[in-house]
């Protein structure tokens, strides 16, 4: 039997990581971007305020980046700490994108921002503006890597599993890159990292202005995050990656727990606006529903249904069924590799071979199941309702503000040029200001909304979690979550300090950074005057 | 879709790139760990400590990929050797990841404040964050070597039966020592040939050549270790090196000794534990003359003949089992499917030559010594 404490720890341990490492990541992945747009000006115009603009934003940049990169040391090798069963059963396919990233990514990435911050006097001006494109792509391309491998775990598509290796094993490469939850998933997650970078920047540049300080490096920092927001606003709301919930049926699962949609309804499907979902009763209270629109977005479609719970857990029930048969013909494999009959059933039921391991939370031989144990370890396959419901309301619902959020920034920028008659500018911006950690807050309850709502499968209908963890013990665990959690909490706090105190000292260069000793800069150094 | 190159070829290719990988970390971010470690000693006072910090500023960052991408590679190459021995390590691994985690945050956050107090700490972090790590992965090295407590189940699920502090004894901690001295020396070549010449230059040459004379020694007594107190492993009958990957399809017994079997076997594989002694040799005579490649050319011919050896001694072995020797991961049941193997090998092909020219290029940008000017004038500077 699996002992489920050991379980839970190292869930919480991975997501408490995990979370971490993304509250650095999105600002990594919009910034470097951003910086690429302020150099390419500075490049292009040749004015001195660009490069004031783009050294400032990247100090702050190279605060954040560091201990994106640190945590993310982390997660590579949690895989195997923690989910050691998981690293041997699906190693073959989901390393693959693991090592890419480090080769075609991670390097890009590393090597590069090395000359980013050191290269500003030994290489030109467009060797510099191509070292911070290249810092761009590599982190950009790192998330593409990282969400190719996340994405199979949502639809593991390309492989089958071997009973003589006893684990998953590729058999299209292709169709695990050009998974289509994955690059749905890479869309919306990247657009998402630029939308909270254009919320950074707009922030930090509205307080400038309001106290009257740098102005005119706020100013035009305001505009690019402004158009740059917009666009991003835009593209993580029409691009969000619910395209990818029709495919199988965890994914289907996904939706209807998120929805709260207990039963299939006539397509097109409506969408809850509110609702009170009860797990116990099974049903959605005081629901406001608006009609057509869920079956729109998710089938792209007027006809496509949209399954509920109650079906697809029927559903789930057949397949453990099936799956039952299929551990059972690998069973007699282990046994005897050359046993012909054995290999035939299993071909006929290998795809329900992971429905029939959801048994084993409840016993150790899956094959002994009764229909009341199949029948509760089909309903094992709905995610925990009314966190996915609320999760989803929350971040679609800041989605949403965004993109009047920013459409008001740039018509600021642009049409009123920072002036508005009735003290309008000012109240937005002292609004920017506080709005500074919102877009944190969705991007995590999206990681939290994709990662629960995979459950209780770490691959979807492949490997359920439980049983892909490590045979450590409890003490072991929780040495480790104190560990992380004292580490992560220290760096957390000298990091949020660093910040505030860049930006509070705002874009001037006065003096060797690293130095102990107030000197006057390098000439090349100076700044443009505050106006 | 067949690959056209057969399995045991491509387990060997990925036996051979695992190896390169880890003489890879070794070479470049192997000097970082050196220089963190040596941090405390060759430099005193701040700005001496900065010169040591910058002349690994710009390129520490892209040196640290070598260990993500060794992890990456062995989770696709290697998922059943990356999935026991991170979990079988426990601890220890969370030991490096916390200094590895300290490390690339000292070197960045250092420099952010002026106070004397707020850089003393984050010296120490560096130095831990050199030091730990060097001295784990030795003493992890020494555990394969005497292999590790772990069984697999029919279902291949790995039990460990091992505790922290078990694993420390004479051969896993003369392994950390010389891996902690062979980083230390490769370290102090990069200093002496990367900061300008003065006191920091001699402190690190010095240092240096303790290190290389500590390191030739430990690598002996290591010789000495393996021919009287026998550790080794070998295969039983015969094994398909192109069967499935699968410990329960071949047999595997303990064997005392049979690590030296391959040197007797095959007489060429000698060259490896030679170029260990050749190369600490050579980075001390280049140390004493003051010939600064010539220090680091050796440096790094130690690292890797000594991991060669290392590598060479187990072959086929990659994680014994030491409470079930039948449990035992070696490069003939240990690896991916044909397929990935293949497909992974490509894209090695392609991107690893690209990551090789931007890194030399990154190199050559950042050429030149680093001197008590830079520190005092460049607002870049760590």
């Amino acid at each position: 039997m699996v002992d489920m404490a050991v379980i839970e720890l190292s869930r919480l341990q991975f997501a408490l990581t995990a979370l971490y490492h993304f509250l650095f990541v999105p600002l990594t992945l919009g910034l470097s971007f951003m910086l690429v747009i302020m150099e390419s000006i500075y490049v292009m115009t040749d004015r001195p305020v660009w490069r004031v603009v783009t050294r400032f934003w990247g100090k702050l940049f190279a605060i954040n980046f560091v201990l994106g990169v640190a945590t993310g040391i982390t997660m590579e090798f949690e895989f195997g700490t923690n989910w050691s069963y998981f690293s041997h059963y699906v190693g073959d396919i989901f390393g693959a994108p693991l090592a890419i990233e480090g080769l075609m990514a991670f390097f890009l990435e590393a090597t590069f921002v090395g000359m980013m911050f050191f290269g500003w006097d030994r290489l030109s001006k467009r060797q510099h503006l191509f070292t911070t494109f290249m810092v761009a792509l590599g982190s950009n391309l790192s998330a593409l890597w990282i969400l190719v491998a996340n994405g199979w775990m949502q639809h593991p598509t390309g492989s089958h599993f071997n009973p003589d290796t006893m684990r998953m094993e590729v058999t299209d490469f292709g169709a695990v890159i050009f998974n289509p939850v994955a690059q749905a998933k890479f869309v919306h997650t990247v657009s998402a990292g630029y939308v909270c970078a254009s919320v950074f920047v707009l922030g930090v540049s509205s307080y400038y202005i309001l106290r009257g300080k740098w102005v005119a490096v706020a100013k035009r920092s305001f505009t690019v995050a402004a158009a740059f927001g917009l666009a991003s606003a835009l593209s993580v709301v029409v691009l969000g990656d619910e395209s990818g919930y029709t495919l199988t049926d965890n994914q289907r699962m996904k939706l209807a727990s998120l929805e709260a949609m207990w039963h299939t309804e006539p397509a097109p499907a409506g969408i809850a606006l509110f609702g009170i979902p009860s797990m116990e009763g099974r049903k959605t209270l005081y629901e406001v529903k608006v009609p057509y629109v869920l079956g729109l977005i998710s089938t792209r479609s007027l006809t496509g249904q949209v399954a509920g719970i109650d079906e697809l857990v029927v559903k789930a029930e057949t397949r453990i069924e099936s799956g039952i048969k299929a551990y059972d013909a690998v069973e007699r494999l282990k046994v005897n590799r050359g046993d012909m009959a054995a290999r035939a059933v299993f071909e006929e039921h290998k795809l329900d071979l992971g429905y029939a391991m959801l048994l084993k939370r409840f016993m150790p031989d899956p094959r002994k199941a009764t229909p009341a144990d199949i029948e509760k370890a089909a309903w094992t396959t709905v995610p925990n309702v009314p966190v996915m419901f609320w999760l989803f309301r929350a971040m679609a619902g800041l989605g949403f503000f965004f993109i009047a959020f920013f459409g008001a920034a740039f018509w600021m920028a642009t049409i009123r040029r920072f002036g508005c008659a009735n003290g309008f500018c000012r109240l937005f911006m002292r609004a920017a200001v506080w709005i500074i950690p919102l877009p944190w807050m969705a991007i995590e309850a999206g990681w939290v909304l994709a990662e629960i709502g995979r459950q209780p499968w770490a691959i979807d209908g492949v490997l359920p979690t439980f049983l892909g963890a490590s045979s450590l013990t409890v003490p072991q665990i929780w040495t480790t979550i104190i560990g992380f959690t004292a580490l992560y909490g220290t760096l957390a706090v000298i990091e949020v300090r660093l910040m505030l105190a860049a930006i509070a000292h705002g874009p001037i260069e006065d003096r060797a950074s690293g130095g102990t000793h107030s000197q006057p800069a390098h000439p090349a150094y100076a700044a443009v005057p505050a106006e | 879709m067949v690959p056209p190159i057969d399995y045991e070829t491509l387990r060997v290719i990925w036996w051979l790139l695992m190896g390169v990988l880890l003489i890879g970390f070794a070479l470049t971010d192997g000097f970082d760990l050196g220089v963190a470690a040596l941090l405390p000693f060759v430099a005193k006072s701040d700005e001496e400590r900065r010169m040591v910090i910058n002349a690994v500023g710009a390129t520490w960052e892209g040196n640290q990929v070598w260990f993500i991408l060794g992890g990456g590679a062995i989770f696709a190459a290697w998922p059943f050797v990356y999935a026991v021995s991170f979990s079988g390590f426990y601890l220890a691994m969370f030991l490096v990841l916390a200094a590895l985690i300290l490390r690339p945050v000292g070197f960045k956050y250092r420099s952010k404040r002026p106070d004397a107090k707020w850089r003393a700490r984050w010296d120490w972090a560096l130095f831990v964050g050199g030091l730990v790590p060097a001295l784990v992965f030795g003493v992890a090295v020494g555990n394969v070597l005497t292999g590790v407590p772990f069984r697999l189940d029919s279902d291949l699920r790995a039990f460990y039966e091992g505790t922290l502090l078990g694993l420390f004894h004479p051969l896993s901690l003369l392994a950390g020592l010389l891996s902690v001295a062979m980083l230390v020396l490769h370290g102090a070549a990069w200093l002496a040939l990367k900061i300008e010449h003065g006191t920091v230059h001699d402190r690190a040459q010095r240092f240096g050549q303790i290190a290389a004379l500590a390191a030739i020694a430990l690598f002996a007594l290591g010789g000495v270790m393996m021919a009287t107190m026998g550790y080794g492993f070998r295969l039983e009958g015969a094994a398909d090196p192109a069967g499935p990957s699968n410990p329960h399809l071949m047999t595997m017994l303990a064997a005392p000794g049979a690590w030296l079997a391959n040197f007797s076997a095959h007489p060429w594989m000698l060259a490896a534990p030679l170029l260990g002694f050749a190369g600490p040799l050579l980075a001390l005579a280049g140390m004493r003359a003051r010939r600064e490649v010539m220090a680091f050319g050796g440096s790094s011919a130690a690292a890797a003949g000594i991991i060669g050896t290392v590598g060479l001694s187990m072959f086929p072995f990659i994680l014994p089992s030491s409470i079930d020797p039948a449990s035992s991961l070696t490069v003939w049941n240990a690896s991916s499917s044909h397929m990935t193997l293949f497909i992974m090998l490509l894209v090695t092909c392609v991107f690893l030559p690209i990551v090789l020219a931007y890194t030399a290029w990154a190199y050559k940008v950042m050429f030149g010594r680093v001197t008590l000017h830079d520190v005092r004038t460049n607002p870049d500077f760590y």
